[in-house]
């Protein structure tokens, strides 16, 4: 960051650095996405988390569940969007006790909009939630970095998904049974890993259906062909 | 006048803009580690304290306590890991004592959590929060702008990339407690002989569902040898030129002496004591 040279602020301005990440600051730089299939919805994303060239962890789980069956793809700095999760967690929490019936998949995303665009300046928080509830089955909403907040079919979040634009746009179908949804969030994920240097490490995957939520695992060194646990 | 005031504003605003440079902090540089194992966890450091390159202290602890079957070990700004294990620490134990419940690491790791991130990054303490709680075993990391991680083993400071690479080729799952011991040891050791900001010793804390065992020094790579040859200075090596005795007496001229009776203590030394 760069101040002027007087010394006076009214003079110098106050400079605000948008695209920052403070320095040292955890970034998930990332691969996350999240599609709708005809049965729900499934979320996937790399596992690679870095500070500055260090891969600080290479297992990271960025599916972060919120409730029962809403979960949300984590990118940019880890501890905003962590922050922003447990704050979520925890308040989909009190209104699901207070209401005695789970909170839909919108009611989420609008906790999670209200955090990222009234606190737009202090955070860097790129944010897919992704969720099944009874009224609306499998629903997608994407908040990107100035807090809006767009109701998708399918989306694609993180640094690495500059890459795959063109893979999902040509390999996307409507109403995928679950088999072949997932196939298609691995082929996405495969390639962003490939072109991305700041993804990589395991592909990790949530199934959310009527019957919950499911987890899937791909390893790197079976060619991501095997699901673990 | 009553309020704030921040007129200290305008003055740093201007020293800035005349090229004075910010004040820099004392920070550590440092090699901790963490490693579960069947039963328990253990968590290791160096034991050097930098002030840029000025060794300030070698044989500090950076295993600091925070309730007895949660430790954390602290790199990054010095004061900032001892103020801010210190503040949880306190704050657990009325939390303990509230709930009438034994303390748990993720509770430790959240409160320091939330306690890093309202601070931005401002306060530098990077931990490794490790313990056994009801639950079972934890282990964290937790970064100074609040982010955390949850792995078998970590490493941070300077020396985690010797760490880290210690780890990476030797660690397995499934470990007895002496195997864990040794590849924390291990990997503190790389540290010390491989990163510039960490040396001398390794201290080592284990803890079980049982009992915490602190091993300061558990090994001592860098013990001082006895000098080969003795460089003091024989006496009458610098000539005497003259030479005066003042007496007691003497002294009375320039300064006051109070005489103290016998079992009387001084002045300075009474204290008010609660009973």
């Amino acid at each position: 960051m760069e101040f002027g040279t007087s010394g006076m602020l009214n003079e110098d301005g106050i400079h605000v650095d948008m695209d920052r990440l403070k320095k040292g600051e955890v970034n998930l730089g990332t691969s996350i996405m999240a599609i709708t299939f005809k049965d729900g919805v499934i979320l996937g994303a790399d596992s690679r988390t870095t500070t500055g060239a260090y891969i600080a962890n290479r297992v990271t789980d960025k599916l972060t569940q919120v409730h029962d069956t809403i979960w949300c793809c984590r990118s940019g700095s880890a501890a905003d969007t962590q922050a922003v999760a447990d704050i979520v967690q925890y308040q989909l929490a009190m209104y699901g006790t207070m209401n005695g019936k789970p909170p839909t998949t919108q009611t989420a995303a609008a906790m999670f909009q209200e955090l990222c665009y009234e606190n737009k300046d202090r955070l860097s928080a790129g944010l897919i939630i992704a969720g099944w509830d009874e009224r609306h089955g499998g629903q997608v909403y994407s908040i990107p970095a100035g807090g809006s907040l767009h109701k998708q079919a399918y989306s694609i979040g993180g640094s690495g998904s500059t890459y795959i634009y063109g893979y999902c746009d040509a390999n996307w179908k409507e109403g995928m049974e679950e088999s072949q949804a997932v196939d298609f969030v691995k082929g996405a994920l495969q390639e962003a890993i490939k072109w991305d240097g700041s993804s990589g490490g395991v592909i990790r995957m949530v199934v959310l259906t009527k019957k919950g939520a499911n987890r899937h695992l791909y390893l790197p060194d079976s060619d991501y062909k095997i699901r673990h646990q | 006048m009553p309020g704030f005031d921040f007129s200290n504003h305008t003055r740093n605003a201007a020293l800035h803009a005349r090229g004075v440079p910010l004040p820099k902090a004392t920070s550590t540089g440092t090699t901790i580690v963490g490693c579960i194992f069947e039963g328990g966890v253990v968590i290791a450091a160096d034991t050097r304290a930098t002030s840029g390159p000025i060794v300030a202290d070698k044989n500090c602890e950076k295993l600091h306590y925070i309730a007895p079957q949660i430790w954390c070990a602290g790199a990054g700004t010095a004061a900032d890991t001892e103020f801010t294990t210190a503040l949880i620490s306190s704050q657990l134990e009325l939390h303990a004592l509230s709930t009438g419940r034994k303390p748990r690491v993720v509770t430790c790791m959240t409160m320091l959590k939330q306690h890093l991130f309202r601070y931005q990054g401002h306060i530098g303490a990077y931990l490794v929060v490790a313990g056994v709680d009801p639950t079972g075993v934890g282990l964290f990391t937790v970064h100074a702008h609040g982010s955390t991680d949850k792995l078998p083993y970590v490493t941070m400071g300077s020396g985690s990339l010797a760490a880290m690479s210690v780890f990476e080729t030797q660690w397995k799952s499934q470990m007895t407690e002496q195997e864990a011991i040794d590849l924390a040891s291990n990997a503190i050791q790389a540290g010390i002989f491989n990163d510039l900001g960490s040396g001398s010793n390794v201290d080592v804390a284990i803890i079980t569902k049982d009992k915490t065992t602190l091993k300061r020094g558990y090994v001592k790579p860098n013990e001082r040898s006895k000098k080969q040859k003795s460089y003091v200075f024989k006496r009458g090596t610098t000539a005497v030129l003259n030479e005066k005795v003042i007496t007691k007496q003497e002294i009375s001229k320039y300064v006051t002496v109070h005489e103290l009776e016998g079992g009387e203590p001084a002045l300075a030394e009474k204290m008010d004591i609660d009973v």
